[in-house]
């Protein structure tokens, strides 16, 4: 029973310790959905509590990372009576292929959950070189 | 903030045992339908005051019409349905770990509430439901009479 339910909570992330952060806060890796249009890749990050302003995504020349801060919510004058999850900070990082182009990649965020639309580089076109007689 | 698995408990019973056979129970009634099987989705948190409880469930991309909240005395139901992606023809996933489709929990809440005046908020992908504390379940005060 552990271990079903391991599957469906967080993965806390397994960052190694010369990337540590200012805010001592938890960092969890968000669950995606990545999957490939005829044009485009399509990725879908899990990521509850983020909106657009708290939401990061850089991309420096092959690695694509995602970045979400989280508030955590404070109830005053209520105490905590049974919790399964806890919350925290969120960051994944990719590498991606120069399939993508870098300059068309367009990111929203809706409930929580983060879109990513890379659109794939335009083929090179193949150039036919003329060979001239000396 | 909170850490895993705290909870503690006021009265003589214990309730989280109460919750998770009410869970267990609805589990095995639904198993086999195709829909999460025997885990328990979406993870809750529960926050308790004197006057009202507070819900609070992490379910990014809920279909916003399609969730159903009901009270019950002092039972709570949340089913909903997470958007999941239909892809066409010649689209294909390279990875998939996000689960969708259907989901239901119950819960067993520690006291009666005012189902008329419960607040269900979704925002950034977090269901919060508050709950007030239904009158004649409020302790009374009982005075003592000294001679």
């Amino acid at each position: 029973m552990e271990e079903e339910k391991k599957e469906f909570q967080k993965q806390v992330s397994q960052t190694p310790v010369e990337q540590e952060r200012t805010r001592s806060r938890k960092t969890y890796v968000p669950r995606v959905d990545i999957y490939e249009k005829k044009d485009a890749m399509v990725l879908l990050a899990d990521m509850p509590g983020v909106d657009e302003k708290s939401v990061d995504v850089t991309l420096d020349k092959n690695v694509l990372t995602i970045r979400g801060t989280v508030e955590p919510k404070v109830c005053k004058d209520h105490s905590v009576y049974y919790t399964e999850y806890d919350m925290g900070d969120y960051e994944r990082v990719f590498t991606i292929t120069n399939e993508i182009d870098p300059n068309r990649i367009e990111a929203q965020v809706k409930n929580g959950v983060l879109r990513l639309t890379l659109s794939k580089a335009e083929e090179v076109k193949v150039k036919k070189i003329a060979v001239k007689v000396s | 903030m909170y850490g895993p698995r705290v909870w503690r408990w006021g009265g003589i019973s214990d309730p989280l045992s109460e919750m998770q056979r009410l869970q267990r129970e609805v589990n095995r009634l639904f198993a086999g339908t195709g829909r999460y099987q025997g885990v328990d989705y979406p993870a809750i948190n529960v926050l308790l005051s004197e006057d009202d409880v507070i819900v609070t469930a992490e379910v990014p991309g809920l279909e916003a019409d399609k969730t159903d909240i009901s009270i019950t005395r002092d039972v709570l139901t949340i089913s909903g349905s997470r958007e999941s992606e239909i892809l066409k023809e010649g689209e294909s996933y390279h990875r998939q770990e996000r689960t969708g489709g259907q989901f239901t929990r119950t819960l067993q809440l520690p006291f009666i509430v005012d189902s008329g005046k419960v607040e269900a908020r979704y925002e950034k992908g977090i269901l919060s439901i508050k709950l007030p504390r239904a009158e004649e379940d409020k302790p009374k005060k009982i005075a003592v009479k000294t001679e």
